[in-house]
């Protein structure tokens, strides 16, 4: 399987410690408020609603007083080789040079949903309805984020916005490299437990640079060649082992490798 | 009421006959217009699909559609060009079905082009895949040669209509719709070669999805392997398909409309064909079990679970692959009716399961290891639009048949005779 990763200048990624997630959904609520998700009729139809950043609830699967549980909040993996950009029939998604960021540009989608088809994270997020807000809310919407209209997939931009308002910020300062704490998205912001650490993967200053050669730390599906950009660590054995497929008697060690640089 | 229309030297039903025909066809037509409606004004929520099953019903017959219009370019493919060059009794034999193959075609593929419309979330943006074209994408080549392919049925199927008794007085029609007949040998070519490319292409849609491995197969150059399978499991099944169109017309017209050697010469190349496709699917089945599969780390039975069981490669390859190949190409077999039309049929199924499979199973499978299988069941709406288009192609064959010469020896073979006498012109006769 093909491994390529597209981005020249920074490339934004995100470290996510299980170890410190307690799955409170804080980062999921401040996401959906910065990025005007919209709200179902019916939330609970988790396989409709749109959720930009889902939380997994895992367990070791062993009884108690063993049982372990881990909480696996999965934004977009903005990966470096994205299954979803490629087939896009309609180029309404791209993956940025200049950022590695995976955009979506939704006033071009012509929600074929193919990428949804592609993606194994199930990342994309379809609008079966038209967008809704309850009362009220929609007085609360950002206007730096467009809301999206029915027919179109969507999903997680890492706060693409707050990256273009940091760089014409940093422009108007005459600067070119922006500082590791101007450009955060929402879920990091939000996190009470700091589990979450963002910055540019190729910026040794970045403390993602380093978290990522964590022997803990690893990637959903990595064997895949989708060279996602969100990182998780964990001390736990078990949850590594779960963030990918392995043979039987496989070692684990396949899904634990660290990435290249720019590869 | 109708007679000026009717081709000449011919019988066909009484109007009132027809008109009740077509009504059960009309209504299965209303049925997809009252879902179209509703999908277009409330939205795709009226379909069971979701964010895993991103594909439905829907792409599961616009790719079998597509698949089994392949006969009308294989068919002309050979009676046109290979007939032309090479084999002379392609020429002879199948010439006296071209014609119904290139209605079933066009039915076929506007169809599928119709329900893709209804299917994609903002169909108005439909034209954005030839604005802001991404060339990397199966997705668009597949658009492109769909939509260039049924402009060229289009060409084929106009001739036919012209030569209809009353607009063939016309005399500029008459003589466009020769002009168009004369290029026949290369609409026939340019056919073959946008075909070749968007069969193909729709299984590289789902080969090059390196995230599912149940789908994803390495190739040769850009091309995955699906991409060769998809065509020549197509022009393995076409023209079984156009076989079996034409068999189910003469059952109801009770008209012999075309020799029998037209339908075993068919029925030999379906099933040759098919014979060598699935010696290749086989082998490509056991590429991927040993190649794709243990790379990504899963075993084969990860990917055959409760509904989405073993049964189903067993029905796909087995039973309705191996089964039909044998039929069709032992002579002894295919040369007795009924096992032929069962050859047929079978070959037409196992192409719906290949393409029921590769687009909802592979939704179906889960790839994260904290995922599970999960189902799907279409809705009214879902089935109202799929059988609508079935309805749509029924009835625009029935009108084809009624007033063009759509069988060329059905008059040579249905001799129409009164005080013992062979007419010619029954179009002046009162029919019954």
């Amino acid at each position: 399987m093909k491994k390529r990763d597209s981005a020249k200048g920074a490339r934004y990624g995100m470290v996510i410690d299980l170890d410190r997630c307690t799955g409170c959904g804080t980062c999921t609520i401040a996401c959906a408020a910065e990025n005007n998700v919209s709200v179902l009729y019916d939330e609970s139809d988790k396989t409709r609603n749109i959720n930009w950043l889902k939380i997994y609830m895992l367990t070791n699967g062993k009884a108690f007083p063993h049982t372990e549980v881990v909480y696996l909040p999965r934004p977009c993996m903005q990966c470096g080789n994205p299954p979803c950009v490629p087939v896009c029939p309609a180029t309404a998604t791209t993956n940025d040079s200049d950022d590695g960021i995976v955009s979506q540009i939704y006033t071009r989608c012509i929600g074929c949903r193919y990428c949804m088809a592609a993606c194994p994270y199930h990342a994309r997020d379809f609008n079966w309805f038209d967008p809704a807000f309850p009362k009220g809310m929609d007085r609360y919407l950002s206007p730096e984020v467009s809301p999206r209209m029915r027919g179109v997939v969507e999903k997680c931009s890492f706060c693409h916005h707050r990256l273009m308002s940091a760089k014409s910020k940093a422009y108007f300062e005459g600067r070119r490299d922006l500082r590791e704490d101007e450009y955060i998205p929402a879920c990091v912001e939000a996190c009470p437990t700091q589990a979450i650490t963002f910055g540019d993967l190729n910026n040794p200053k970045h403390r993602v640079s380093e978290l990522i050669k964590n022997p803990s730390a690893f990637r959903l599906l990595e064997r895949l060649g989708t060279e996602p950009k969100v990182y998780y660590l964990t001390t736990k054995d078990w949850m590594r082992r779960m963030a990918d497929n392995y043979l039987q008697g496989e070692s684990k060690k396949e899904g634990n490798r660290p990435e290249k640089k720019n590869g | 009421m109708d007679e000026a229309l009717i081709p000449n030297g011919v019988q066909r039903c009484s109007p009132k006959t027809f008109f009740l025909w077509m009504l059960v066809w009309l209504a299965l037509i209303s049925w997809g217009l009252v879902s179209a409606f509703l999908c277009f004004y409330k939205g795709l929520n009226q379909t069971n699909m979701n964010h895993y099953f991103a594909f439905g019903l829907w792409i599961v017959f616009d790719l079998s559609l597509i698949a089994l219009g392949a006969g009308a370019f294989f068919t002309g493919f050979l009676a046109h060009v290979i007939g032309n060059v090479f084999i002379y009794p392609f020429v002879k034999n199948l010439k006296t079905i071209v014609n119904a193959a290139v209605v079933i075609g066009f039915i076929c593929y506007s169809g599928a082009i119709a329900m893709l419309g209804v299917d994609i979330g903002q169909p108005l943006r439909g034209w954005f895949i030839f604005w802001h074209a991404n060339v990397h994408s199966m997705l668009t080549e597949v658009s492109f040669c769909i939509t260039v392919y049924l402009g060229v049925l289009t060409i084929e199927y106009l001739p036919l209509i012209f030569s209809n008794r009353k607009l063939d007085k016309i005399p500029e029609l008459n003589i466009f719709g020769d002009s168009l007949h004369h290029l026949v040998a290369l609409f026939a070519a340019a056919g073959t070669f946008l075909s070749f490319f968007h069969q193909g292409s729709l299984g590289g849609m789902f080969g090059v999805l390196f995230g599912r491995p149940f789908a994803f197969r390495q190739g040769f150059f850009i091309w995955p392997w699906t991409f060769f399978l998809f065509i020549h499991s197509s022009i393995a099944a076409g023209p079984s398909f156009t076989l079996l169109c034409v068999w189910i017309t003469q059952k109801v017209t009770g008209k012999t409309l075309v020799q029998k050697s037209v339908f075993t010469l068919l029925a030999k190349i379906s099933g040759w064909l098919l014979a060598t496709y699935i010696i290749l699917k086989i082998l490509d089945t056991i590429g991927w079990a040993y190649g794709v599969v243990p790379r990504a780390g899963l075993s084969f039975m990860d990917f055959y679970q409760g509904f989405y069981g073993v049964w189903l490669i067993i029905a796909e390859i087995g039973v309705f692959g191996i089964i039909p190949a044998i039929i069709l190409i032992t002579p002894q077999l295919r040369e007795r009716n009924g096992l032929l039309v069962i050859g047929a049929a079978m070959n037409v199924i196992g192409i719906v399961f290949n393409r029921f499979v590769f687009s909802i199973q592979t939704l179906a499978v889960p790839v994260m290891p904290f995922d599970t299988f999960m189902s799907y069941l279409p809705t009214w709406q879902e089935w109202g639009i799929a059988l609508g288009t079935v309805g749509y192609g029924i009835l625009l064959f029935s009108l084809s048949y009624r007033y063009l010469s759509l069988f060329p020896q059905e008059a040579e073979l249905n001799p129409v005779t009164i005080f013992g006498q062979v007419v010619k012109d029954f179009g002046v006769i009162k029919r019954g």
